[in-house]
């Protein structure tokens, strides 16, 4: 009976591919986390299709970038605070405790599924935007460095916040209610579905709190011709700013949720 | 606190802001027996197993599982424990068989799946997905998930309840099979025929106490097994404890010569001693000892 348990990194790769089954499995996780941002950014460059965003830019160039970034934000932040709302309520995250799972595989398979879908839904978003859209896709290496980093600090406090917030619903049922309002009215304020520019200063300030604002400008400075920064209210793509107010919440992210996670409900004593 | 014990409980204490939920429990649970904790809600059953498990942390008292103390038990514990906890709700959109192969990956030896989703009935659903499971399909795989790390303790916290009588007998012996495995198993439940049919000894908490531990053929004493022997007499029902019902029958024909009317020898079952000792605690709180 001495086999050696199995390691946390094997298990959790494990949970990954099982996340990602569920994950693929779920009819609302698809349509409202995985299809949004290709669902809205097809309307949109159908709706704004006369438009000129200046500089020759179009509707659907202006919105991937918007769309790529709230897809970040929604197969991070919220597929992850919903989903784990509705384990923590249904005993799923209880049972797991009582296996000698430990809570490092656990975190892997979240993390797994994120970038999964994560990745896949970029590559979806850019494929229906490069070949039906007629979305210039850029090639210089400089601008997919900074797409690297823009994807990977994003992501990585999206799921941070996404697991502190997920002991926010009081139960499973009340998690899609709770988080997709507030996943919604950043997405209004940050310029996601709107020029950022035309929102009033006051909306802007505070969209500059929150992290999805600046992961929506670094995408821009990514995806729209060089030059176009100059219709950003700071007149640059802040590319600085950005890094530091997404670093600062993945740190704060990484603390709160080490302190709230419970592998429990609240009214489990 | 050394001890040969799976488990050992000495002064356990939970309290609740509004409660004390286990007052004082004292628990010896043998390596390879079936342990049947017995009690009506909120008697401190479950907070009492949830303790064991480690899920909730003791106030007061020591506490062993397997030799380790739960609040501090790490993966190489926890892989010898299974847990079959009494909420289930899991809907997830996974088949049995899935999460069944995917549950003994976190264990170093674990059973073969396929065998237990055999012994646990639940081959025609393997590919089932847990969402579309009937109440008892879903206890089953909550069964299945709890024995597929081949676990040396057991916790079973009422993993019958919903069952129809048939699923409840097909489960009994699931448990025998595992008993004779080896495995030890602490079982709580409503079915006093239940603990009879599995359970080498029983144990009856109420209001947080342990008010007795016994073999199911013992509990309650001697006295509690007395024969009673009732009719109706000339005054109404009668009724007569005994150790000689045989006797008393006799006498009784002598006195009505012939036909006893509505004559009735009896043993309480379980279940009437357990309804007595519990009822005796409803009535008046327990005494230190008092019923020991």
């Amino acid at each position: 009976m001495s086999t050696a348990l199995p390691s946390p990194l094997k298990i959790g790769l494990s949970r990954t591919r099982l996340e990602v089954k569920e994950f693929f499995r779920e009819r609302e996780q698809l349509i409202f986390t995985f299809l949004f941002p290709i669902i809205f950014l097809g309307i949109f460059s159908a709706v704004f299709s006369g438009t000129d965003f200046s500089g020759g830019v179009d509707a659907a160039t202006y919105f991937t970038p918007g769309m790529i970034a709230s897809g970040i934000f929604l197969t991070s932040f919220q597929s992850l605070s919903i989903g784990i709302a509705i384990e923590r309520d249904q005993d799923v995250l209880k049972r797991l405790r009582g296996t000698p799972m430990s809570s490092q595989s656990y975190f892997i398979g979240k993390i797994g599924v994120v970038l999964v879908t994560s990745v896949l839904q970029f590559g979806l978003l850019l494929a229906i935007a490069g070949l039906l859209l007629g979305v210039d896709i850029p090639s210089e290496p400089e601008k997919w460095l900074n797409f690297v980093w823009i994807f990977i600090l994003g992501t990585a406090s999206g799921c941070v916040l996404g697991i502190a917030f997920s002991v926010v619903p009081k139960s499973g049922r009340a998690a899609s209610a709770v988080v997709t309002p507030v996943v919604l009215l950043l997405q209004f304020i940050s310029g996601v579905y709107f020029v950022y520019s035309s929102l009033p200063a006051w909306m802007r300030t505070v969209a500059e709190i929150f992290p999805l604002k600046w992961l929506a400008q670094g995408m821009r400075s990514v995806f729209l011709p060089d030059g176009f920064e100059v219709n950003e209210p700071g007149g640059s793509w802040q590319l600085g700013t950005g890094a530091i107010v997404l670093a600062v919440w993945l740190v704060v992210g990484l603390f709160v949720a080490q302190r709230v996670f419970r592998w429990t409900r609240r009214d489990a004593g | 606190m050394q001890t040969d014990n799976a488990v050992t409980v000495r002064g356990l204490v939970k309290r609740y802001p509004d409660k004390v939920a286990v007052d004082g429990v004292d628990l010896d649970i043998h390596h390879g027996e079936v342990f049947a904790l017995l009690g009506p809600n909120g008697a401190g059953k479950t907070t009492t197993v949830e303790i064991l498990e480690g899920y909730r942390h003791a106030d007061e008292g020591e506490v062993r599982v397997l030799g380790t103390d739960p609040a501090h038990g790490g993966r190489q514990w926890r892989a010898r424990l299974g847990i079959v906890s009494q909420t289930s709700r899991d809907e997830a959109e996974l088949s049995v068989a899935e999460l069944v192969h995917h549950f003994a990956g976190y264990y170093p030896n674990p059973r073969d799946p396929d065998e237990v989703i055999a012994a646990t009935g639940l081959e025609e659903k393997r590919r089932t997905r847990t969402r579309k499971l009937s109440g008892g399909q879903r206890r089953r795989l909550d069964v299945a998930l709890g024995v597929v790390g081949n676990p040396e303790l057991l916790f079973l916290d009422e993993p019958t309840t919903g069952f129809d009588p048939e699923a409840r007998r097909q489960f009994w012996t699931l448990i025998e099979n595992l008993r004779t495995e080896g495995t030890t198993i602490l079982l709580t439940t409503h079915y006093l025929d239940e603990a009879e049919h599995l359970a080498d000894r029983v144990g009856v908490i109420a209001d947080g106490r342990m008010i007795e531990v016994a073999t199911p053929d013992t509990l309650g004493g001697r006295g509690a097994r007395t024969a009673r022997v009732s009719w109706l007499s000339a005054d109404g029902m009668r009724e007569v404890r005994t150790d000689h019902p045989t006797a008393e029958v006799a006498r009784l024909m002598a006195e009505y010569d012939g036909e006893v009317p509505e004559l009735q020898v009896r043993r309480p079952s379980l279940e009437d001693i357990y309804l007595e000792l519990i009822g005796a605690v409803a009535a008046a709180p327990v005494l230190e000892g008092a019923v020991r």
